[in-house]
Formats: C-alpha cells, structure tokens, sequence
C-alpha cells in the first residue's frame, strides 16, 4: 500500500509567537524527506502538527486524501509513528516492553503471540535482539535511540516521522540510526520524514530535502537543488563552501554573515 | 571519487541470522524473555497462595484457639455446609470476629496498591500515592466538620463516614477539576494535590483549635487509621465498589504502561494522555475515598506496594496492577496481625503498625534488590 501525505495551509504558534506560518507539501510515497532549517525554524513543530502531538490552528494534513485531523488518536496511529529525539524513563522498563508499546494501535486486551512476533522480527532486523531484556534507562544513546525506532516500526504506520533522530550521537551511531531508516524506507516501503540539523547527513541520505525558515518553506526538492551556498546563505546566515561527493552535495560551513538581516 | 559508502561502511553490522535461528530454535534472549514471563506469572500467583495461607495463620491468633485447618473449614463450611464440621463456636468466633477484619485489611491493603500503582503511572512520579491528590486531607476535613460543627451529609450509623467520604471525593475532584482546566498534566496534577493539601489540613487543624476533648480524641483517632470499625456491611460496600472499579482501571493497563513513557510518545502511538489520566484519577479516587472514609489513613501501603511489585515483575501493568494489590493487601494484613498481638489486648492501630512493620521491610528490599530502580 503506498501512502501520500500532504500538508495544506498548516499555521500554528503560541499567543503572539507565530511557529508555522502557512506550510504546504506533498510527499510522494517511500521516500526518505528530511526537514532542516536554523534552530526556531519550526522543524519539529511541523513534525509534532503532523502527528497532531501539537494541535495546529489551521490547516489540513491528509494522508491517503484522509484529513488527519478528522481521526481518532488510535486510528491516526495506524497511519503514522513517531520517534522522539529522546525518552526518559522514570519507572524501569525493559527493551521488549518497550517496544511492545508500539503495537497498542493493534493489540488486543492481553496482547498475543503475533504481537510478540512483531516484536522479535524488528528487534533482529535492528540487531539488537541480544537487548531485549535490558533495561531502557541503562542503554547508550544510540542504542536507545534504535528502541524507539523499533517501537515505531512495530507500530507499522506507513508514514514514520522522526524528530532529530542523530542529534545526541555520536557518527558511528549517526551513520547506523541513518542506514536502518534508509533501510526501512526501501524494505517495508514506507516514508519517512525526519527533522535534521545536521546539513551533510540531510543531503547523503535523502530523496528530498524541506528547508524552513522562520516557519515558511523557503526551498524544496532533492540534495543538489536544495542545499546550494545561496539557501545556506539566506537561510542560516553562513557562508559556506559547497562540493560533490557521488552526485550529493557537501557542505563546509566557512564564516557567519555578520549584519545581515535573519 | 571515493564514496560515502567505501569510506564509512566498511564496518557495517553482520544482519546475517545466527545458526540457532536458521535452525529455527529460540535464541537465548527469547529464551530469557519466555522466563521472565513465566517469573511473572508464577510471581502473581504465588503472592496470591501466600495471601491464602496467611489468612489460615492469622485468624489462629487470639485468646481462643482455633488450628489452621479449623480456620479454613470453618470458612468453607459457610459455603458447602455439609463438606466442612466444624464446632458452632469456632465457626461463629471465625466468621463473625476474626475474619472480617482481615477481609477488611485485604480489601484496604489491594485497593491503596492498585490505586498507588495506576497514579504512580499516569502522574509518572514515584512518589505519587492514593493521598497525593488530597484524599485524606478532604476526608480529615470531612471528619473535622462532622465531629466539631455537627454537620453531615448522613445521618445514622454513616454520620461521620458519610461526609468522609464526601470531602474526600469533592478534594480530589476540585482537584482534577482544576488540573483539567490547566491542562491535565502530571505536573499540574501534583501541584494543585499539595496545594489543596495544604489548604485543608489548615481548614482542620483550626477546627482542631475549637473542638473539645471528645472531639480531638475522635478525629486523632480517624487520623491513625484503624481496621476496628470493619464490619461485613462495609466489606460489602467496599467489594461494590471494586466490582466497578478494578475492571476500568485494568481495562487501561496497555494505555497504563504507555503513559509512563511521556505524553507525546502516549499520543503519537494513540493514547489520548489527558482524558486517560482525568479517567484514572476519577475512578481511583473513589476506591481510595471509600477505603479512608472506613478505616482513615494508610498513608505507606499504596506507596510502596506499587514498587515492591516492580521490583520483582517489571513495569507492565497487566501483572503490575494485581500484584501491587494483593501486596497491598499482604502489608496491611500483616501489619494489622503484628498490631493486635503484639501486646495484646491492645489492639495498636493498623495505620500507625504498618509503617513501623512496612517501612523497615520496605528498606531491606531496597538495599537488596537487584533490579536497578530509579533511586539508583
């Protein structure tokens, strides 16, 4: 089943603090998308208006032609997962419960086997079936980070949102929490929409890339039409020297524009 | 051009599946998982025996003997008269004296554990117990103005249990009320239960300044917390009450265990976080008003109960909430024991028995435990 997601008109902000200011996109199915933009750019606010964690003011978001804001909490999660930048324990939890969570939208007043089963498929196709019994609390932070995928693949939403799934690792985990989603996205034929600040990882791994700026779209479209030294330029004020590395663009940050306006 | 790939990935992790696995057999982790399901089954129902086997050895205590097997024929024999002899004394000194109020301590000790348990999970705070939210503050303001005013919402027998309960459930619901009017998170929640806290106990303390002797001496007394006043008619109102309660508390155990990871993961995976922690507050705040309002407060019981389950079975409310209830109701019970004979025929009041019993047990598990807890 392939899923096509699209925002229209999506506004939300707090009093007198605009977050997003009329988004629209529309992602094609199983494509990896990555939302970057400058720390306040509204990133991943978007992603939680998505998921409606945070309810917009406007606008629509349908999936499937499906208004997303029409459905009920368990039916949207059927639709769609979500993978927080991070997430703190307060009672002790293992890995297995853990990613069991993620199949509420599916389970059964005592849970089965089938569900069980989900489980220990992503936990082998994640390699981190030896885990299972750890406790969350006590894992690394990629290792974590890999739980929280796998709680959202359980979940087998069609669309998979993430936000800033490398942002406390370090590259030998920023590289392996990218290949699993890029992994995933071609595997299971899913899309998956990520809020990133790391511009080079953002280029290398996906098939398009949305920039903000102050909650507007300012650029869209694959690496090479996206990340070139103009947006950087106007968008994060940085000077910066753009190369190629196989057809993708790389980026070398250079100098701060100083008095320029944001 | 060297690539990306050639450069980063020569590293890449082996996927390939291990030769158990090829061979079809559980590896060891699935193997360690299937046992720590069968601990927690087994868990379960071995506390669940240990709760049947005290009942036997504890109704033997007192002045007249009675031996175990005669304990649980003359419990039987109420059921299957013609299976079970047993003298009329035994039988009458069994069912009319001694195990109601064990009953009444069972009952009490399982619904301050489940109800610690499910607050301790939708208010994500280890510290949270069925009196964080002004359970007992309303009630001992309920108390305070039956004894001193003379006013209640009941008459008869209920004079002062009535408007017990009443205050208690008012304090916790003007409590949520507010909360929901803020936005139901577990932050608000707890703050406006110590705030309101706070303000009734002042209301009753005051109260306190003005009353007489008699009347000091009734709400100390309430303040303890006692099993005295357990009668069958209150264990019947009590069982009502669970009847209805328990099954839509344990209907919530999946959302349960989801909500202890934080309000976004609960919404993003179709739990809808404020009106299932308004839900769980409202139905557990009147199973614990319906136990204070009976035997006062115990405060100690619904905190830890919910921990010592953890501790053993892990954080999944399928087996978390029963287990924190019947270890609920194991604490109180025998703490109620230990209180009437320790230096018998003073009876020592349940509430203040189980603090001084549970609190030195709780401790010893604490140190010893081996699972890592978040006091670690």
């Amino acid at each position: 089943m392939m899923i096509k997601l699209q925002a229209k008109e999506i506004v939300f902000g707090y009093t007198s603090n605009t977050i997003l200011d009329n988004v629209n996109f529309e992602i094609a199915p199983s494509k990896l998308v990555t939302i970057v933009g400058p720390n306040g750019s509204g990133k991943s606010t978007l992603i939680k208006c998505i998921d409606r964690i945070a309810s917009p003011q406007g606008g629509s978001i349908l999936i499937d032609r499906k208004d997303v804001t029409k459905m009920s909490r368990m039916d949207l999660a059927r639709y769609l997962s979500y993978v927080p930048q991070s997430s703190v324990r307060i009672f002790p939890t293992n890995v297995f419960d853990t990613i069991l969570m993620g199949r509420r939208p599916h389970i059964g007043w005592m849970g089965s086997d089938r569900d069980e089963k989900k489980v220990w498929e992503v936990l082998r196709l994640l390699d981190i079936e030896k885990l299972a019994m750890s406790n969350f609390s006590e894992l690394s932070g990629g290792q974590q980070q890999k739980v929280l995928i796998a709680r959202a693949l359980v979940q087998e939403a069609e669309v998979m949102l993430l936000d800033e799934p490398t942002s406390n690792l370090d590259i030998w985990h920023q590289l392996d929490v990218m290949n699993i989603i890029r992994d995933v996205v071609r595997k299971k034929e899913i899309t998956a929409i990520m809020a990133l600040h790391d511009l080079n990882l953002a280029s290398y791994y996906s098939d398009r890339i949305i920039m903000m700026k102050k909650g507007r779209i300012v650029a869209a479209g694959d690496p090479q039409s996206v990340i070139t030294e103009e947006n950087i330029a106007s968008v994060y004020r940085v000077e910066a020297a753009i190369t190629s590395l196989s057809e993708r663009p790389v980026i070398m940050p250079l100098r701060q524009i100083v008095g320029a306006r944001a | 051009m060297t690539s990306f790939r050639t450069l980063f990935f020569r590293g890449k992790p082996d996927r390939s599946l291990s030769r158990a696995r090829r061979a079809g057999k559980k590896g060891s982790s699935e193997l360690a998982h299937e046992r720590f399901k069968f601990i927690r089954v087994f868990f379960v129902l071995g506390i669940v025996g240990l709760l049947v086997l005290l009942t036997g050895i504890i109704i033997t205590l007192g002045p007249l003997n009675i031996s175990v097997a005669d304990s649980y024929a003359a419990l039987l024999a109420r059921f299957w008269p013609e299976s079970f002899a047993v003298d009329p004394l035994t039988s009458r000194v069994v069912w009319n004296i001694r195990f109601p109020r064990i009953l009444g301590g069972i009952l009490a000790g399982f619904g301050l554990g489940i109800c610690g348990c499910v607050m301790q999970a939708v208010l994500k705070n280890p510290l949270a117990s069925p009196f964080t939210l002004g359970i007992t503050a309303g009630a001992q303001f309920g108390i305070s103005i039956a004894a001193v005013i003379g006013i209640s919402i009941l008459s008869g027998p209920f004079f002062i249990i009535g408007n017990a309960f009443a205050f208690a459930l008012i304090c916790s619901l003007f409590i949520i009320g507010l909360a929901a009017i803020k936005g139901a998170t577990s932050e608000n929640l707890v703050l406006a239960g110590i705030a309101v806290n706070y303000f009734f106990t002042a209301i009753s303390q005051l109260l306190k300044y003005f009353a007489s002797d008699e009347q000091l001496r009734l709400m100390t007394n309430w303040g303890m917390g006692d099993l005295a006043a357990f009668s069958w008619t209150n264990s019947q109102i009590l069982l009502a009450v669970f009847v209805i309660c328990i099954p839509l508390l344990m209907s919530k155990c999946w959302d349960l265990n989801i909500m202890t990871a934080g309000d976004e993961t609960a919404k993003s995976i179709g739990v809808n976080a404020e009106r299932t922690r308004i839900f769980i507050m409202v139905v557990s705040s009147l199973l614990v008003a319906t136990v204070v309002c009976f035997m006062g407060t115990i405060a100690f019981v619904g905190l830890v109960a919910p921990h010592m389950a953890r501790m053993v079975i892990g954080g999944d409310h399928r087996f978390l909430i029963p287990a924190s209830g019947v270890l609920g109701a194991l604490v109180l019970m025998s703490a109620d024991a230990v209180g009437m004979n320790l230096i018998a025929p003073t009876i020592i009041p349940t509430g203040i028995m189980t603090s001084i019993v549970g609190v030195p047990f709780f401790m010893y598990l604490m140190m010893k435990g081996k699972r890592k807890e978040f006091w670690t």
